[in-house]
């Protein structure tokens, strides 16, 4: 009956008790889903038009916020450091596509998978080496974003709101709605879908497949920019960034790992609900630090239910 | 010239099955098993046998277990770090509760405790393949390592939260701890690791192996003609875990001396999983050529600097280090995707034949 009461209503008593911390925690887990949602988001662009499972998609982010903190710090004003950037994603989107993908068209799966993982570590060393480990701060006010805060009374009680974190849910939605735009309308976002569908129906209508990866690398690195300035701007610049890469594997698992809807509705779904967990379950009950685990968990349990992910494309298979 | 299979007649189909159709084979591996029992321990220093022998064998063994588990049974794991650890801490709990108990016994005990783990986490594969169940062992990982963080009982209540190998006497002699001779640690884990190995190769080869190889090759083709799906991915699941779970145990006891939970975090798996996919996936010997390869190239990159009279910094040789072995493994996968074991086999296919080309 303790049991109960503690793991079922003591919970949610707390939480009606207190509905401003409530909003606090949801909140806190909305900014850090969102972020969650980025990073799916690389995931799914690449699996989709590949099939490749990219797990470099966490050192990516890392990599080109260190490339932009690094460009201001040489001496280039933010505004400048922003294109420039982007022109590294893109010599490196053009490079993995070049020296990684183009020899490996046609390999199994996992052949893929650890050259994403040797890609990994290839940039961990590449970066350490030239931006140096320690923890860089990013250039948040010189890119013209908001730090300040607002505080809102709901309830009768206590709400902080950071200017950043709402840019960073903005930005991401603009960003988001974009990348759909692309997708939808654009003849590129076409062709990309095309050979998401089949490589080789696509080929043989002339869509080019290194065009197409080449490009999908880089929207990947675009995002992985914008992932790096929002994150960055939270927790600063260092290689720690990359362990967030692995909070985007179970929102994969729970959205389906050719869904654009399912990456974003999971990443929230799996920022906030950790997020009440870790505060609600994990530190009475568990002795904290539950958010390390519990999108895994939870993305296991749905699994169960739905092998394919709640978005995924239904697996069909054949003898 | 040396590797010729002419004169070597099969008479019955055992003979064709044989685990050495070809007579040089058993003597190459003679020769090593020579090697590794009677040279390597005369003539290698300390520093050797520690950070090259030891090292090479534990993980070749880690290796082996999840290659029966990837390679064979064709059940894609990330969470091998976290089911070295279980073995770790299980044998660390054994020797703490039974103090007087032989440590082959206490290490084979352990791995029974990472086996059970590691089938309860295998129980998703029964719905789940491919990239999901990948993420799904990865919640075996994470949750594990927090465990490991958080269960105090696992470390003894240390407020260091690290567990430590006492020294532990078989038969007179100190095998660990920090009293032991490197040679007899090195004994002791070549011991292990030839029977474990001997009965991998066995497993692989007989019913249970070829269960497993056809459901890595299609699992929907192998329920139809008759293979409990369950058993099969279980038993690799279990048999996979079992060795894992031993070369955790000797990870901490034979080689580290000390573990903390961070140990066998998620890099650890990567390392283990690296092997297995240079040296080959579906291969045995491979796991060998692997562990040499990633073992050996970071302490050979280290000396090469100095062989060459260049001064870098310490971090610096680190980070290259890192950059060169992901490199390295973008290299080999291009090469050779089948791995080192692949590249062997054709190597050995052109010494038979030599000198004529095909």
């Amino acid at each position: 009956m303790e049991l109960l009461n503690v793991l079922f209503i003591k919970p949610f008593a707390d939480m009606f008790a207190a509905p401003d911390f409530l909003l606090q925690v949801l909140w806190e887990g909305l900014v850090s889903g969102v972020l969650y949602a980025l990073i799916a988001l690389g995931f799914v662009l690449i699996y989709k038009s590949s099939r490749i499972f990219n797990f470099a998609q966490g050192i990516m982010v890392v990599f080109a916020a260190l490339t932009l903190v690094g460009l201001h710090e040489a001496g280039v004003p933010a505004l400048l450091a922003v294109p420039l950037t982007l022109l590294v994603m893109f010599g490196l989107a053009v490079a993995i596509e070049r020296v990684v993908l183009r020899p490996l068209v046609n390999q199994p799966d996992i052949i893929l998978f650890m050259a994403t993982i040797g890609i990994t570590l290839f940039l961990v060393g590449f970066g350490e080496l030239i931006f140096g480990g320690e923890n860089k701060v990013m250039i948040t006010e010189q890119l013209f974003i908001p730090t300040g805060s607002f505080e809102l009374e709901p309830f009768g009680g206590f709400l902080l709101i950071e200017q950043k974190d709402l840019t960073a849910v903005i930005g991401a939605v603009v960003l988001v709605g974009l990348l759909l735009l692309f997708l939808n309308k654009s003849k590129m976002g076409r062709a990309i879908r095309a050979l998401g569908d089949d490589h080789q129906a696509a080929l043989s209508v002339g869509i080019s497949l290194s065009t197409i990866w080449v490009l999908v690398w880089f929207i990947a690195g675009i995002i992985a920019l914008a992932t790096g300035i929002v994150w960055g701007a939270r927790a600063g610049v260092s290689f720690a960034l990359e362990v967030i890469a692995y909070k985007a594997l179970p929102v994969l698992m729970l959205g389906g790992l050719e869904s654009v809807l399912g990456a974003i509705l999971g990443g929230l779904a799996i920022g906030i609900l950790e997020k009440l967990f870790e505060i609600y379950w994990g530190q009475p009950l568990l002795g904290g630090n539950t958010e390390t685990w519990f999108a895994f968990v939870f993305a296991l349990i749905v699994l169960l239910f739905r092998p394919q992910g709640l978005f995924g494309e239904r697996i069909i298979e054949r003898v | 010239m040396l590797y010729r299979t002419a004169g070597q007649f099969k008479t019955s189909y055992h003979a064709d099955h044989a685990l050495f159709p070809v007579r040089q084979d058993a003597w190459l591996l003679g020769v090593i098993l020579v090697c590794a029992f009677v040279v390597i321990p005369a003539v290698a220093s300390e520093f050797a046998i520690n950070a090259l022998l030891i090292p090479v064998l534990i993980y070749a063994l880690a290796a082996l277990g999840l290659n029966i588990l990837t390679g064979y049974a064709g059940q894609l794991s990330l969470g091998t770090g976290a089911f070295m650890g279980v073995g770790a801490y299980a044998c660390y709990k054994i020797i703490t509760i039974f103090p007087d108990l032989n440590l082959v016994v206490a290490i084979a005990l352990s791995g029974f405790f990472s086996a059970a783990v590691g089938v309860a986490f295998g129980l998703p594969s029964l719905r789940i393949k491919g990239f999901y169940l990948a993420i799904a062992t990865l919640a075996a990982q994470f949750f594990l390592v927090w465990l490991f963080e958080k269960w105090s009982w696992l470390y003894n209540y240390n407020a260091s939260g690290a567990i430590q190998v006492a020294n532990v006497d078989m038969f007179g002699i100190t095998v660990a701890g920090p009293n032991a001779a490197p040679v007899t640690q090195y004994y002791f884990v070549l011991g292990v690791v030839a029977v474990v190995t001997w009965f991998a190769i066995n497993i692989t080869r007989g019913r249970i192996g070829r269960v497993w190889k056809s459901v890595r090759d299609m699992d929907i083709a192998a329920e139809l003609v008759g293979i409990d799906l369950m058993k099969a991915k279980l038993s690799a699941f279990a048999v996979s875990s079992y060795i894992v779970g031993i070369a955790g145990a000797l990870f901490v006891f034979l080689w580290r001396g000390a573990a903390e939970p961070n140990l066998f975090d998620i890099p650890l798996s990567f390392r283990v999983l690296f092997i297995a996919i240079i040296g080959g996936l579906g291969s045995i010997m491979g796991n060998y050529l692997g562990a040499i390869l990633i073992v050996a190239l970071p302490v050979m990159l280290g000396t090469l600097p100095g062989a060459f009279g260049l001064t870098i910094a310490s971090a610096t040789v680190e980070h290259l280090n890192v950059m060169i072995i992901g490199a390295l493994i973008i290299f080999f996968l291009i090469v050779e995707p089948h791995g080192l074991a692949r590249l062997w086999a054709i190597i050995r296919e052109k010494l038979i034949m030599w000198p004529f080309p095909h």
